[in-house]
């Protein structure tokens, strides 16, 4: 699937819940299920300090796509972080690097990714591009 | 638990217009008072008052708005003067808040301190007070000695006399810690520092909305304070400087105001307390802060104090039967250590996914390591909830965040 047919779907799922409540139950059960990164890439060199919850990224290519995993201290930012990786993983750098994150606002979830947020995921979201130019470079 | 109180609590947030607003879609319960205190609408008024009618700038204008003003912004430091109990008005300089007028002293210290000089400051700090203690040492080649804590959130002051020696020059605390709320023992602290020839800077920033601190009284040498913490507004605030210590402190900023004369081969100093506000100052703030201390006094500290001792039982009581809760700092019980602050964590459940789910429920916190690095390295924990009270919250409100919290463990676990 592309990058928005993902990122559709991930709206769809949640037009279903009525309220905050169980927005924030699916996002926390995400949160819990996230594949973690493996414990040798959570170093202070994969760390993104985000003042109140601390954001790990790890990132490899495998056949011209790269997969990102990722962790965080935080079980709401991990929930988001769930998302975004199930959004972002295995695609081509240069689609990730076309890619937005509008479909954050649409599910309800705008306020997490506010830069005052302080919660490390906007660095996150840099990071992910970040990752995805240096390997489209290395395509190049 | 019936809270006996002396205030008329439903009246009193009568004054507090936001206290009305939903957030969230549901009624704010606002307990991050240690962070910012909410604005009456006498203070408010006050505010609008000054820019619909006498706005102008102060001290050298002939016309009428001007000398209005300089009344007002005058009479506000007389207040402030009579509030602290200071000696002389001119003893109270108007600040930005409390960072400023930490810096002021610090910056003012760096020509009196020489290599070897000592400085001492508590474990219990703010990340302000630490920061211009370690630029002025660095400047001056002082050293910096921290006064250890224990477990319960308590200075050892055992501790605190073996760091005491005649190269300490100053002695700097807080008042109130902001991240645990502890009382810190500052009469025995600037007492011994006297003994030692030191002087005292207190950070008031968390004692000020909770208590009436007495210059004279303390025979304190310098004391801080923010206006917003004291339903005033942000921006403003004040330094207490004994006026020895003021005469000898260099200015800290040069600008307009602060001068007497000025020709290019020299300048002279104004005298107090103008030396040390360079500027056009912040005139409606000033104004707006002494506004604050005529309401905060009209309803009374004492009464106050004794609320707000009953609302952190009243919280205390019903936290502790929650779960894997742990409250840092000293136990609630007795106003004489703790002030109406609740800093705390619940298992092993990050403060930030307890805030943010509070937030939803409208209910206002704060997490994260409020400006303490130090302690909570020192607890071993990325941070805490913090919820602090006011006057103007109530037992009902307390019941609503204890639900809340209730819920948001469930969901979080």
């Amino acid at each position: 699937m592309t990058i928005e047919e993902i990122q559709n779907e991930i709206i769809d799922e949640f037009s279903m819940f009525d309220d905050w409540e169980e927005r924030y139950q699916y996002m926390i059960d995400l949160g819990k299920t996230l594949p973690l990164i493996d414990e040798a890439h959570k170093t202070d060199d994969n760390i993104i300090k985000g003042c109140q919850s601390k954001v790990w990224v790890h990132a490899n290519m495998n056949d011209d796509k790269v997969e990102f995993t990722a962790d965080s201290d935080a079980i709401i930012t991990k929930g988001i972080i769930a998302i975004l990786i199930r959004a972002f993983s295995n695609q081509h750098p240069k689609d990730i690097i076309e890619a937005n994150t509008d479909f954050i606002d649409k599910i309800g979830l705008k306020e997490h990714l506010s830069p005052t947020r302080a919660n490390g995921l906007v660095s996150m979201i840099k990071q992910l591009k970040m990752y995805a130019i240096a390997y489209q470079t290395q395509l190049n | 638990m019936e809270l006996k109180t002396m205030l008329d609590v439903q009246k009193i947030r009568k004054d507090f217009p936001i206290l009305n607003r939903k957030v969230n879609g549901k009624p704010l319960i606002y307990l991050d008072n240690a962070a910012t205190s909410q604005t009456p609408k006498q203070v408010i008024d006050v505010i609008v008052d000054y820019y619909s009618n006498y706005n102008a700038n102060i001290h050298r204008g002939v016309h009428a708005l001007s000398q209005e003003a300089t009344d007002a912004y005058e009479q506000a430091r007389i207040k402030i003067q009579k509030h602290f109990n200071a000696k002389h008005s001119y003893e109270i300089i108007y600040t930005s808040g409390t960072t400023h007028g930490i810096n002021l002293v610090a910056s003012g210290f760096s020509s009196l301190l020489k290599k070897d000089d000592e400085i001492i400051v508590s474990a219990l700090e703010h990340h302000s007070n630490i920061v211009p203690w370690q630029m002025l040492c660095e400047r001056t080649g002082a050293t910096l000695k921290v006064i250890p804590m224990n477990t319960n959130g308590e200075l050892i002051l055992s501790e605190y006399d073996t760091l005491l020696n005649t190269n300490t020059k100053l002695v700097f605390v807080n008042h109130i810690s902001n991240a645990l709320g502890t009382i810190n023992p500052i009469e025995t602290i600037i007492e011994k520092a006297h003994a030692v020839g030191a002087a005292v800077l207190v950070d008031g920033a968390q004692s000020c909305p909770h208590l009436k601190p007495d210059m004279q009284a303390l025979d304190v040498d310098f004391y801080v304070c923010s206006a917003h913490k004291i339903c005033g507004p942000t921006g403003v605030g004040m330094l207490y400087g004994k006026e020895e210590w003021l005469k000898k402190l260099p200015p800290y900023q040069g600008g307009g105001e602060m001068i007497s004369e000025v020709s290019f081969e020299k300048t002279s100093y104004a005298d107090l307390p103008h030396k040390f506000e360079a500027g056009t100052p912040n005139v409606c703030g000033g104004i707006a802060f002494g506004a604050a201390l005529d309401y905060m006094n009209a309803i009374g500290f004492e009464a106050i104090a004794a609320y707000e001792n009953e609302l952190l039982e009243y919280a205390t009581a019903q936290m502790l039967q929650i779960e894997d809760l742990k409250i840092y700092g000293p136990e609630a019980s007795g106003a004489k250590n703790k002030t109406s602050v609740i800093s705390f964590n619940v298992g092993n459940i990050h403060p930030y996914d307890i805030g943010t789910i509070l937030d939803k429920m409208g209910i206002a916190v704060r997490t994260g390591h409020h400006c303490a690095q130090p302690i909570m390295d020192f607890y071993k924990i990325p941070g805490t909830v913090r919820a602090s009270f006011m006057f103007y919250n109530t037992k009902e409100e307390i019941d609503t965040f204890i639900a809340g919290l209730k819920k948001a463990v469930l969901m979080l676990s």
